[in-house]
């Protein structure tokens, strides 16, 4: 902050709303040119968000974008584009059945015309050079022949490449997550050499290290905030994480579990992923209730389904009891949007709601009004749509099919996202006396919050388990220091 | 297709990747060689001049119609519809384009118009486009029989001359099918808007998050696939002399057998056109030459043809599977 | 109440009264006379439909992609075997809707076994199916002259107080149907699946055998209805089942099902086969040539979707 330079994006006050749900509340901050800033923050923080309000893909819902010192108010991808401001998405962006050279095409609408093909080529193979000198990827080489590396290396060289559009700021979504130390160190010195052009550039990464030696300033988001704002040379690991977990925890649930010394019960279940080179496994009893932890995507949910799906799974997985699964995402996992609430909560247990060989409506009907009252769906009729539930409410409907069913082995799929802490609440209480009558839980959740309700904590990181902590040792720091790993 | 050969690809990766598509590619010109050489072996003075020219006389419009449907399949849909339209375009062909060629080509184009409106309105709508082309292969069947309530009329005599031509050398279906396979080639592999247009299919979400109308490229796809369906109905009728409304029902199957033999997808913007062409060649040829050669009865050949197909696709699971 | 209401603002009550609407219409053209003799006699047609859309309903249902394009060749066939089973003999009638019946559920375990072991997308592997199935019924059925048992043949044709009695047997089974749509684990597993199948999944439905089961179902019907349809038109034929190709997805369509799946109707189906009988039988009244009979349906049907459209594709 010594010199002031002048910025290419200012953001005042954006606000970005989903529902009830506040992704970005109230964010003030501004690149400059020839700056690198590091973006970091833990699973929801709204990184994602925020980088899509600057890549145009979503519309603040309130507060102010300028580019340059221009306010713009009809913002867009387009515009952004225009104006040189490109994004790389951590899905991938690319068109699987087109080769490199096509795919750099499609983001070039001038490279037409007599020769194209060899244009093309010729400027993303420079760039490639450019970025990652010994690349090993030809410009003919269709996409989906490429390992999930190269695609990447792909997609951010083609970012970098100029045609007609300037090309001011670029916003790199976790940019090395599939690429190799040398790869990825690669790319990181070119960041350097492309931010002492003058140009601008923002590094979201879950790898510290990465982030403390590239970035100029870092800026911490927390719960939909930018928490802090500094130089890179005032931050080091500790501060980081320590900034990022937050200091002042939400209100720990007043029934604290007594730290009951539980009589362990028979073995209920226990997995290892494929991926785990040595012998941790995850082992959970009856009554136990098991956290896995870490950030997200780094293969919780895999090895959940893996339970879930035992018989597919093979030797790796053992389970010995019926077992139900929670979706996290309701959408795509969890609700039948067709169908009322009493509906989505008897799919799991038709065989015990019939009456001979027809379902029973009364029985349903029973099952319904029992669980409403008993995890206190609100609705004024069981029979209404689930859609006409708020986000909580469908998730307590998720959470009654699964505890109303024969299950003795609940899998979570971090169920909570999304859902309003009164809800939350409830339902943490639900799951201590459940598993108080014997029912295990096995639960992935990325709010460390949550883990204080568990008997035993797996931390996963790129698959497979690095660390297991046993209730008491479970700290927010130590969660957070297994999660990202030093080096990058 | 070719450059995968040509340029040497450093990465061992990606280059078994590219053998196993490498394979894949090669399936419709093998498949498409062991019917020859079949044929080769039942029949040898099959393999002439003339020979060629008799088996594969019809084999240059249902090449047509495969193109036409593989336009469709490209932007992931499907067209149930070409056949009856090619019967429609056939009709107004041994008519109005005889009668009044000034009509007759006005009609033609209005169709492939009709085409590149329909893509507007399953994209639009969000369609299925199998109810939509299915509803269409009706009006098309209604069309022609009001065009042409029995069999007849006659193919202008220009259209005769050109699909009679004795090349020197090389049987004109074989030519003819080489010059198609070229042109939809570079059209749709080698050109800059062709690679938008096979990127549809791909990741559309991609393409528009880059500025492209996904709905100027599917009526393009639509419209390109009319265009092609337009010249398989006139070819037709050139070979036929004369218009059925019937004739061309046989070809919507015929043109989804011919595309998913010559290596396209259902979805994902996978197509090729020479593959397509051998496709349908090979379709041509197995339909009822070979499997007349074989003793087969005709009963059976239509059977042929679904083995045919079963077996190819058994053959693509077996190498997508060692892909892995 | 809540019933009566969502009866009421349901879709497919509009295709009963498309149907009552072209009665009207043909009635009103021909002066009042034969309104009655149409009803049963497009009762009698509209019953073939209804026993195939039961079945296309339900793999419809099972979400995007799923379609039995294999139906005009199964019931082809099915019509060969049972003429041949029952050999014009009336004692051999129940061995030979058996015998359809079995035929049909053979193409509609083959027809998903391709689906599974193949990995291909059900339109390829029912079209690919049906062209084999063509074959073998070209090759068993050739010249097959059997014409049905007279017994059977009356059973087709027999009304009782002008309502054909297959029709009444027709809506039993539908109802039937419409039990085990709405009230039986099947239906409900049919539906999930359809609204989403991964969800279903995890919700412990049994996918495969939920999607092998509908398959073969949607065969099975289509052999009983080649059997009826030779017993209704004196004979087998190659191409008898032709015409129900687009007709079974037509009526589905219409009638109120989703052909993005998860949403059946049952209801719909009769009121769009009725819908369809009535609206040819309209355009013979009116003396209209194939041909526009022809573009009409198609155009209808075109129209009908994009009316009812705004849902993800078949695909």
């Amino acid at each position: 902050m010594s010199v002031p330079r002048s910025n290419i994006v200012r953001l005042d006050g954006v606000e970005k709303h989903f529902g009830a749900v506040r992704a970005l509340d109230g964010v003030d901050f501004q690149v400059d040119t020839g700056e690198c800033i590091g973006l970091v923050g833990h699973n929801g923080a709204g990184k994602s968000t925020l980088m899509n309000t600057l890549a145009g893909t979503l519309a603040p819902s309130r507060g102010r974008i300028a580019i340059r010192g221009t306010v713009e108010e009809n913002y867009s991808v387009i515009r952004a584009q225009r104006l040189g401001i490109r994004c790389v998405f951590q899905e991938l962006s690319l068109c699987p059945n087109l080769s490199v050279a096509e795919n750099t095409r499609v983001n070039h609408a001038s490279l037409k015309g007599f020769g194209w093909r060899r244009r093309s080529a010729a400027l993303i193979s420079a760039k490639l050079d450019e970025i990652f000198p010994g690349h090993g990827i030809d410009p003919s080489d269709v996409v989906s022949d490429l390992s999930i590396g190269k695609r990447q290396m792909v997609e951010v060289a083609r970012a970098f490449t100029v045609t007609e559009a300037p090309l001011d700021l670029v916003i790199l979504d976790e940019p090395t997550s599939s690429l190799d130390a040398h790869t990825a160190g690669q790319l990181l010195a070119f960041v350097r050499r492309f931010v002492e052009t003058g140009k601008s550039c923002i590094l979201i990464s879950h790898l510290l290290g990465e982030i403390l030696d590239n970035a100029d300033r870092i800026v911490v988001m927390r719960d939909g905030k930018v928490v802090a704002i500094d130089n890179a040379s005032s931050f080091d690991r500790t501060r980081l994480v320590t900034t990022m977990g937050g200091g002042n925890h939400a209100e720990k649930p007043a029934t604290r579990a007594e730290t009951i010394a539980k009589q362990a019960g028979p073995q209920r279940v226990r997995a290892r992923s494929g991926r785990q080179t040595d012998s941790t496994e995850l082992v959970a009893h009856e009554g136990e209730i098991i956290g896995l932890a870490g950030l997200a995507g780094h293969g919780q949910t895999e090895l959940l389904l893996s339970i879930f799906d035992a018989r597919a799974a093979g030797r790796n997985v053992e389970v010995t009891a019926p077992v139900a699964l929670v979706a996290g995402d309701r959408q795509t996992d969890g609700i039948f949007a067709q169908w009322s609430i009493g509906k989505n909560i008897g799919i799991r247990s038709l065989t015990r709601l019939r009456n001979g060989l027809l379902i029973s409506p009364r029985k349903e009907n029973e099952m319904a009004e029992a669980w409403k009252k008993k995890i206190g769906i609100r609705t004024p009729d069981m029979n209404n749509n689930i859609l006409s539930l708020s986000g909580g409410n469908q998730q307590k409907a998720l959470f009654a099919r699964a505890l109303g069913s024969d299950a003795r082995i609940i899998l979570m799929d971090d169920p909570m996202r999304g859902v309003d802490i009164g809800t939350k609440l409830e339902v943490y209480d639900l799951i201590r006396d459940e598993a108080k009558a014997g029912r295990t839980f096995l639960w992935y959740t990325t709010e460390t919050d949550e883990l204080e309700h568990c008997d035993r904590v797996y931390v996963f990181r790129s698959g497979v388990i690095v660390a297991s902590l046993n209730r008491g040792e479970v700290t927010e720091e130590k969660v957070i220091q297994s999660s990202f790993s030093e080096a990058s | 297709m070719t450059d995968a050969v040509v340029e040497p690809s450093s990465s061992r990766a990606a280059n078994s990747a590219a053998r196993a598509r490498m394979l894949r590619a090669m399936l419709p010109a093998l498949s498409f060689a062991l019917v020859v050489i079949a044929i080769a072996w039942l029949n040898p003075r099959a393999i002439s001049y003339f020979g060629f020219s008799l088996m594969l006389n019809l084999a240059i419009p249902i090449a047509l119609a495969t193109i036409a449907q593989m336009f469709v399949i490209a932007s992931n849909e499907l067209d149930l519809s070409i056949g009856t339209f090619v019967g429609f375009v056939g009709c107004v062909t041994a008519t109005w384009l005889r009668d009044a060629p000034l009509v007759g080509a006005l009609i033609l184009l209005g169709s492939i118009g009709v085409y590149a409106l329909l893509g507007a309105l399953i994209h639009l709508r969000n369609l299925p486009s199998i109810v939509v082309t299915l509803g269409m292969s009706f009006v098309w069947q209604g069309l022609a029989i009001l065009t042409l309530p029995t069999p007849g009329g006659k193919a202008p005599d220009w259209l005769s001359a050109i699909v009679g031509f004795k090349p020197p050398f090389i049987p004109f279906p074989i030519l003819a099918a080489i010059v198609i396979a070229l042109i939809v080639h570079f059209g749709l592999m080698r050109t800059s808007y062709g690679a938008i247009l096979r990127g549809s299919g791909g990741n559309p979400v991609a393409l528009g998050r880059a500025g492209w109308s996904i709905l100027r490229v599917k009526m393009t796809l639509f419209a390109l696939a009319g265009l092609f369906g337009v010249l398989s109905g006139m070819t037709l009728v050139g070979i036929t002399t004369a218009g059925d409304a019937n004739i061309g029902n046989g070809y919507t199957l015929l043109a989804i057998a011919g595309v998913i033999l010559g290596g396209g997808e259902f979805v994902g913007g996978r197509v090729s056109p020479i593959g397509a062409v051998l496709g349908a060649l090979t379709l041509a040829l197995a339909a009822s030459p070979l499997l007349t050669f074989m003793k087969i009865p005709p009963d059976w050949q239509v059977a042929a043809n679904g083995v045919i197909l079963i077996v190819v696709l058994a053959a693509r699971v077996l190498i997508s599977r060692r892909e892995r | 109440m809540t019933q009566i209401r969502a009866v009421f603002s349901t879709p497919w009550i509009w295709s009963f009264v498309g149907a009552f609407v072209v009665w009207l219409a043909t009635i009103t053209f021909t002066g009042g006379v034969g309104g009655g003799g149409m009803l049963t006699a497009a009762l009698s047609l509209a019953v073939f439909m209804v026993i195939v859309g039961v079945g296309q309903m339900f793999v419809i249902t099972l979400g995007p992609g799923n379609v039995d394009l294999s139906l005009p060749a199964n019931i082809g066939l099915a019509s060969a075997v049972a003429m041949t089973v029952m050999n014009g003999q009336d004692s051999r009638i129940a061995l030979g809707i058996l015998a359809a019946l079995a035929s049909g559920a053979a193409v509609g375990a083959a027809n998903y076994m391709l689906i599974w072991a193949l990995r291909i997308p059900p339109i390829i592997a029912t079209l690919s199916a049906s062209f084999i199935i063509h074959s073998i019924d070209i090759a068993f059925g050739r010249g097959l002259q059997i014409k049905p048992p007279p017994g059977f043949a009356d059973f087709t044709n027999v009304q009782f107080l002008g309502i054909p009695v297959m029709a009444m047997l027709t809506v039993l089974f539908t109802i039937g149907a419409g039990i085990a749509l709405n009230r039986m684990i099947y239906g409900r597993s049919v539906l999930a699946i359809g609204q989403n199948l991964r969800a279903a999944w995890l919700a412990g439905v049994n996918v495969g055998w939920i999607r092998f089961f509908t398959y073969t179902l949607c065969g099975m019907l289509g052999g009983l209805n080649g059997a009826l349809l030779a017993g209704y038109f004196r004979g087998a034929n190659v191409d008898i089942g032709n015409e129900y190709l687009l007709s079974s997805i037509a009526v589905v369509v219409i009638g109120g099902t989703s052909v993005a799946g998860g949403k059946a109707n049952i209801p719909g189906i009769w009121g769009a086969s009725l819908f369809l009988v009535l609206l040819l039988t309209m355009l013979n009244t009116f003396g209209v040539s194939a041909g526009v009979r022809l573009l009409l349906t198609g155009l209808i049907i075109v129209g009908v979707i994009t009316a009812a459209g705004g849902e993800k594709s078949l695909r």
